[in-house]
C-alpha cells in the first residue's frame, strides 16, 4: 500500500503539442488528484487522446511539461511507465493471441515468473468472467469482452494510474455499465482512473472531478455537480399535440421557468433550460410546476421528459458553439502521425 | 470457422462484475523486478511463434514461395547458363537461397506496421522494459522463419541434384552466415515499417530495394560478363558478399574476405538502422 501516493497523480502545466499544422493541444492544465476518477471530457478531434498519450509517455509535448507521481513524463518516462497502464481507444492487446497467452504475455514482460504470469491470467479471466474465453482467439470476442481483456491486460500489475481512453464507446449500454462497475472497483483499490468520455452522463456517474477540454484547452473544469450548476442542471423537451399551441406554450413555459424557450425544428417540440444558478426550486419542481401549468391552460402534451444537459448543451453553455465531433480533424491527426 | 463466435450453442452467461471477484485481482502485490533486456526479447519471440501457431497462413511466403524460386530458375536458366540444370544447380542453389530469404526478410517491416496499426504496440510501449525488446523479439520470431525457409530450399535442392562439397558442416555454416546477415538486414525494413503510413508503401519501397540488390549480383550469373559500371556495383553490393561467402563454405572451401564483408554490413546494418530504428521508435 505505500506505493499508492497522497497528493497528485498527474500534474500538468501549459502542454503543448502539434500534428504538422493542427495544435491538437494549445497548452492544457492539469491537476489530477490521487485515488480518484478524473473525466476529460470532450468531442472527438478535442485533444483529449493526445493528452493521455502525452501523460502516458507515448508521445513527447512540444511543450510544457507533466509529471505522474512527482516523474517528469519526458525524463523519468520509465519510473512513469512503472506505474501507469493505458487502456487504448483501439485494441491494445494482440487480436491474433487468445485471451490467456494475452495475459501470460504481459505478466511475463511485468517480470513474473512462467507459473505466476499463468496463475495471474487465470485469476484476472475469472474476475472479468473470460475464464471459457480465455483459450479463444482476442478477434472473436465481443465488443463487451474485449473491453474487458483490454483492462484485465491494464491492471495486470496494478498500477497506480489507469488512462481509459473512451472506455464505452461503442458498447452496448450493459457492456457499458459492466464497463463502470469495473471502474468502480478498480478506484475503489486505490488506483486513480484518468478517463476521456464524449459522455456527459459517463463522467458524472465516475468522475469526482471533470475537465472540458476543446480545441486542446480545458475549457471549465470542477466537480459534476459544479458544471452542471454552471449550465444548468436539465433540460426540459415537451412535444404538443397541436402545433397551433405552440406559442401559448412558449409564453407559459417561459414565465413559469423564467429561462428563455427554444423552438425546436419540429413544429411541436419546444426545449427549455431549468435547474440553472439562481432558483430556489430544483430541475424536477420546476419542471412539474410547469407541466401543471400547461395542464390548466388546456394545451395537451404528448411527450415531456426532464434530462441531464447533453454534451452539446454543455458545449453550447461553456463555449457559445455546439460540440462539433471533428472527425476530418481526427482523420489529419492520424495523418500527421 | 464460426465468426459467431460468442453463441456456444447454450445461453450465453451474463457477465456481472463482482466487486469481491474484482478485489482479489486488485490488491496490490509486490511488484517483480523488470526483466532483463534477453528475457524480454525472448518473451516477444515467444508471441511471435504464437502468432505463427494462430495464423500458420503466413508461413506460405516461407515454404513455397522459396520452392517456386528454386525450381523456376533452375529450369529456367539450368540449361542455358550451365551444361544441364543439375550443373547450374551446383552454382546456382546458395544465391537462390540468399535472394528467397533476403526478399523475405521484408515482411518484418510489413508486419511491423500492422501491428502499429492495430494499436498493439501502444501497450508495449508503455511497459517498463528494454525499449527495443519488443523489436528484437519480432525479428527473433523472423529468424525461425529464415531457417525454415533456408531448410526448403536445401531439401528441394537436394532433391533435385545439389551436392555440397562442404557437407553438413559446411551446409550449416552457410545457413549461419544467412541468418546473420537477414537479421542485420531486417532493421532495415523495422525503419520504414515505422516511418512508412501504410503496409502497402512499405511493401513498394522494399520490392524497389529488394529487386536491384538481388537481381543486379552474382546470384544467377558470374559478374565476368556485366558491363564496367554494373559489375562496379555488382562488387559492392552487400548480397554479392553474402553469397559468395555462402556459396564458398557450402562447397568446401572459404572466402575470407566476402566472409568479412557480409559481417562487416551486417554489423553496419545493425547499428545505422537499429539505432534510427529506436529513435523512430521512441518519437513516434
Amino acid at each position: 500500500m505505500s506505493r499508492r501516493t497522497t497528493g497528485l497523480a498527474i500534474e500538468a502545466e501549459g502542454l503543448i503539442r502539434s500534428f504538422g499544422a493542427t495544435r491538437a493541444l494549445a497548452g492544457i492544465d492539469l491537476q489530477v488528484p490521487a485515488g480518484t476518477v478524473y473525466g476529460l471530457l470532450g468531442p472527438n478531434g478535442a485533444g483529449k487522446t493526445t493528452a493521455v498519450r502525452v501523460l502516458a509517455t507515448l508521445l513527447r509535448p512540444d511543450g510544457g511539461r507533466a509529471r505522474v507521481f512527482g516523474h517528469d513524463v519526458v525524463e523519468e518516462a520509465d519510473a512513469v511507465r512503472a506505474r501507469v497502464s493505458l487502456t487504448g481507444q483501439y485494441a491494445s492487446v494482440d487480436e491474433d493471441l487468445t485471451g490467456t497467452e494475452n495475459l501470460v504475455l504481459l505478466g511475463r514482460l511485468l517480470g513474473l515468473k512462467r507459473s505466476a504470469a499463468r496463475e495471474r491470467a487465470e485469476a484476472l479471466l475469472a474476475a472479468f468472467g473470460l475464464t471459457e474465453a480465455g483459450d479463444r482467439q482476442v478477434k472473436k470476442y465481443s465488443g463487451g469482452m474485449r473491453r474487458r481483456i483490454d483492462i484485465a491486460a491494464s491492471i495486470l500489475n496494478t498500477p497506480d494510474l489507469l488512462f481509459l481512453d473512451e472506455p464505452t464507446t461503442g458498447l452496448d449500454p450493459r457492456s457499458r455499465n459492466q464497463v463502470w462497475e469495473i471502474v468502480r472497483a478498480v478506484v475503489a483499490h486505490g488506483t486513480t482512473v484518468l478517463l476521456t468520455t464524449q459522455y456527459l452522463d459517463e463522467a458524472d456517474q465516475l468522475a469526482g472531478r471533470i475537465a472540458v477540454v476543446d480545441h486542446g484547452r480545458v475549457i471549465a473544469e470542477g466537480t459534476p455537480g459544479e458544471l452542471k450548476a454552471s449550465v444548468g442542471s436539465g433540460t426540459v423537451h415537451l412535444r404538443l399535440r397541436d402545433p397551433g399551441h405552440r406559442p401559448a406554450a412558449e409564453r407559459l413555459l417561459q414565465a413559469a421557468l423564467g429561462v428563455p424557450v427554444q423552438l425546436e425544428p419540429d413544429p411541436v417540440a419546444l426545449t427549455a433550460r431549468v435547474g440553472g444558478d439562481g432558483g430556489d426550486l430544483d430541475a424536477s419542481e420546476q419542471a412539474a410546476r410547469a407541466l401543471s401549468d400547461l395542464a390548466r391552460a388546456g394545451i395537451a402534451v404528448d411527450n415531456f421528459s426532464l434530462g441531464q444537459p447533453s454534451l452539446d448543451e454543455v458545449f453550447l453553455a461553456l463555449t457559445d458553439h455546439p460540440a462539433v465531433s471533428t472527425d476530418e480533424r481526427d482523420d489529419q491527426l492520424e495523418a500527421a502521425r | 470457422m464460426s465468426n459467431a463466435a460468442t453463441t456456444t450453442g447454450r445461453a450465453p452467461s451474463v457477465y456481472v462484475p463482482s466487486a469481491d471477484a474484482l478485489g482479489t485481482v486488485l490488491a496490490p502485490g509486490t511488484r517483480p523486478p523488470r526483466p532483463s533486456a534477453l528475457s524480454a526479447s525472448l518473451t516477444f519471440g515467444w508471441r511471435a511463434l504464437l502468432k505463427i501457431k494462430h495464423v500458420p497462413e503466413q508461413l506460405f511466403d516461407v515454404t513455397a514461395f522459396p520452392i517456386i524460386m528454386v525450381l523456376m530458375f533452375t529450369y529456367l536458366f539450368g540449361g542455358a547458363l550451365a551444361d544441364s540444370p543439375r550443373d547450374y544447380l551446383q552454382f546456382f542453389l546458395p544465391g537462390i537461397m540468399v535472394t528467397s530469404v533476403v526478399m523475405i526478410t521484408m515482411y518484418t517491416g510489413v508486419g511491423l506496421n500492422t501491428d502499429i496499426e492495430k494499436g498493439v504496440f501502444d501497450r508495449f510501449r508503455t511497459l517498463p522494459v528494454w525499449r527495443p525488446a519488443a523489436l528484437v523479439g519480432m525479428i527473433i520470431g523472423d529468424v525461425l522463419r529464415y531457417i525454415l525457409a533456408a531448410l526448403v530450399i536445401l531439401g528441394v535442392g537436394l532433391v533435385l541434384g545439389f551436392r555440397p562439397g562442404g557437407g553438413l558442416p559446411g551446409v550449416l555454416a552457410g545457413i549461419g552466415l544467412l541468418v546473420v546477415f537477414s537479421f542485420a538486414f531486417s532493421w532495415v525494413w523495422t525503419f520504414f515499417g515505422l516511418v512508412l503510413r501504410s503496409e502497402k508503401s512499405v511493401m513498394g519501397v522494399s520490392m524497389m530495394v529488394l529487386f536491384p540488390l538481388t537481381f543486379l549480383s552474382n546470384v544467377f550469373v558470374e559478374p565476368g560478363t556485366m558491363p564496367g559500371w554494373l559489375q562496379a556495383f555488382v562488387k559492392v553490393n552487400p548480397v554479392t558478399q553474402l553469397v559468395a561467402s555462402v556459396r564458398a563454405v557450402m562447397s568446401g572451401a572459404s572466402d575470407p574476405s566476402s566472409t568479412m564483408w557480409t559481417l562487416v554490413w551486417s554489423a553496419g546494418f545493425v547499428v545505422v538502422f537499429g539505432v534510427l530504428t529506436m529513435y523512430r521508435y521512441n518519437r513516434r
